[in-house]
C-alpha cells in the first residue's frame, strides 16, 4: 500500500470510527428531532394492524402510523421498570381508548429492545398488553436509538402534512396515565 | 491499478461496516440506575466444561440470600431443575437476565421445573442487586466461599473467578439434559431455554 492510501485508509477508519461512536452511542431522541430511520413490521394481527390505520403487509415507519400523535415506550421483558410500570400504561392506553376525543388521535407501541418475538409475547401475555409490541432482537433499533435505557418514552407529533417531530422524551419515571398524558397534550399542541 | 482501487474499497468496507455493528449492546434497565459497572466487551467463553449432556449432575450445597442452604439433590424425584449461573452482579447483561425469568413462573411450573440462580458474589451484594429486581420468586444462591466452587465442578468458572453465563437443565433423575455456556456478553434467548425445558419434561 502506497503511503498516501494508507494515509487515506487510516483517515476513513477514524471518520468511520467517530461516526458510528455517535450514532451508535451518544444520540438518544430529543425534543424537535425527527426519528430515524426506523422500519417496524406490518402487524398479522387485523386488530392491531386497524389500531394503527396500516394495512398490506411488509414494513412500516412510525409516521405513518394513522394517529396525530405516537407514543413509543422502548422497554424490555427483562427490565424490572417496564414491568411495574405495564399496568399504568395500558391504564393510559384504556383512558385513550374510552375518550371520544383523543381516540384515533394518540395511539401507542411499544419496542422490545433486544427482545425476540417469544419475548415480547411473554411480556404481552403477562401483562395483557392491549397496543402492539414490536421485537428488535439484535438491537438495531436499539441502536438506533441511541441505545437509550429502558423504559424510554418518545412522543412524536405527526404533522398534516406528513411531516414530524418529536415533542417530549423521557427516560423511565413513568408519572402515571393521567400526568404523562396531560404533559403529551401540552407538549404537542392538543390542548 | 483499478483492481487495487477495488480491493482497497472493499478493505475499507470491511472495516467501516465492522466498526459499526460490533459495538456490543444490551439495553440496560432503568431499574439500576447508574449503578452498573460496565464491564466492556469480554472473551466469550473462558473455561472448559467438567460435565456434559447425559452425566448425572454433581451435587452442591449453597447458601440462598433468604438464609436457607439449597442442595440441588432435594429436588431429585421431584422437580426438573434449570440452574443459571450468571457472571457478576451490578453488570449489564447479568442485571437484564434474571427479572425476565421472573415473570415465567408459570412456564417453570407448567414443566415442574424450578430454577436457581447462582453467581460467585457474596450474600449482601446479591440480597442488594437482586433487590433492585422486584421480589423474585426463585432461590438466589451464592458459590462465594469456597470461591465459585460450584461453578469450577461444573467447568464454568472463567479464569478471573466470575462464572460463564450459563444455564443447565438437570432433570427428575438428577440427569444433566441441556447445557447452554453462553457468549459471555449476550443474553440466551428465552424461547431456547423453554424449548429445552419443555423437551426435558416430556421425556
Amino acid at each position: 500500500m502506497s503511503k498516501t492510501r494508507l494515509c487515506l485508509f487510516v483517515i476513513v477508519i477514524f471518520i468511520a470510527g467517530s461516526i458510528s461512536y455517535t450514532l451508535a452511542a451518544t444520540v438518544s431522541p430529543l425534543k424537535g428531532d425527527v426519528l430515524p430511520k426506523i422500519n417496524l413490521l406490518i402487524p398479522k394481527n387485523p386488530d392491531e394492524k386497524n389500531y394503527l390505520g396500516l394495512s398490506g403487509t411488509g414494513t412500516f415507519r412510525i409516521p405513518q402510523i394513522k394517529a396525530k400523535i405516537v407514543i413509543v415506550e422502548v422497554f424490555s421483558m427483562y427490565c424490572p421498570h417496564c414491568q411495574k410500570d405495564a399496568p399504568r400504561i395500558n391504564e393510559m392506553y384504556q383512558m385513550i381508548e374510552d375518550s371520544p376525543d383523543l381516540k384515533n388521535r394518540i395511539k401507542i407501541i411499544g419496542i422490545g429492545a433486544g427482545n425476540s418475538p417469544f419475548e415480547v409475547e411473554v411480556f404481552k401475555k403477562t401483562y395483557s398488553v392491549p397496543f402492539p409490541l414490536f421485537a428488535d432482537k439484535d438491537f438495531s433499533i436499539h441502536k438506533l436509538l441511541g441505545e437509550v435505557r429502558t423504559p424510554f418514552f418518545v412522543v412524536i407529533k405527526i404533522n398534516e402534512d406528513g411531516t414530524h417531530h418529536i415533542v417530549h422524551s423521557q427516560l423511565g419515571d413513568f408519572q402515571g396515565a393521567h400526568p404523562f398524558l396531560e404533559l403529551v397534550m401540552k407538549a404537542s399542541g392538543l390542548k | 491499478m483499478k483492481k487495487k482501487r477495488l480491493v482497497d474499497l472493499i478493505l475499507m468496507a470491511a472495516v467501516v461496516s465492522t466498526l459499526f455493528f460490533t459495538s456490543t449492546a444490551h439495553a440496560l434497565s432503568e431499574a439500576f440506575k447508574e449503578n452498573i459497572y460496565r464491564v466492556g466487551a469480554l472473551k466469550p467463553i473462558d473455561s472448559v466444561l467438567k460435565v456434559k449432556v447425559g452425566d448425572r449432575a454433581p451435587d452442591f450445597t449453597l447458601p440462598a440470600i433468604s438464609g436457607e442452604k439449597v442442595s440441588l439433590s432435594q429436588y431429585r424425584g421431584k422437580k426438573n431443575v434449570v440452574l443459571s449461573f450468571v457472571p457478576a452482579a451490578w453488570t449489564p447483561v447479568c442485571s437484564d437476565q434474571w427479572p425476565g425469568y421472573n415473570i415465567i413462573k408459570d412456564i417453570f411450573d407448567q414443566n415442574e421445573a424450578v430454577l436457581l440462580g447462582i453467581t460467585v458474589d457474596n450474600i449482601p451484594t446479591l440480597f442488594a442487586w437482586t433487590n433492585q429486581m422486584g421480589k423474585l420468586w426463585f432461590p438466589v444462591l451464592s458459590d462465594f466461599w469456597p470461591h465459585g466452587a460450584v461453578a469450577k465442578k461444573y467447568g464454568v468458572l472463567r479464569s478471573d473467578g466470575v462464572s460463564e453465563r450459563a444455564l443447565f437443565i438437570i432433570d427428575k433423575k438428577g440427569i444433566i439434559r441441556y447445557i447452554d455456556v453462553h457468549d459471555i456478553n449476550q443474553r440466551p434467548a428465552l424461547e431456547d431455554l423453554v424449548t429445552a425445558l419443555e423437551k426435558t419434561n416430556k421425556r
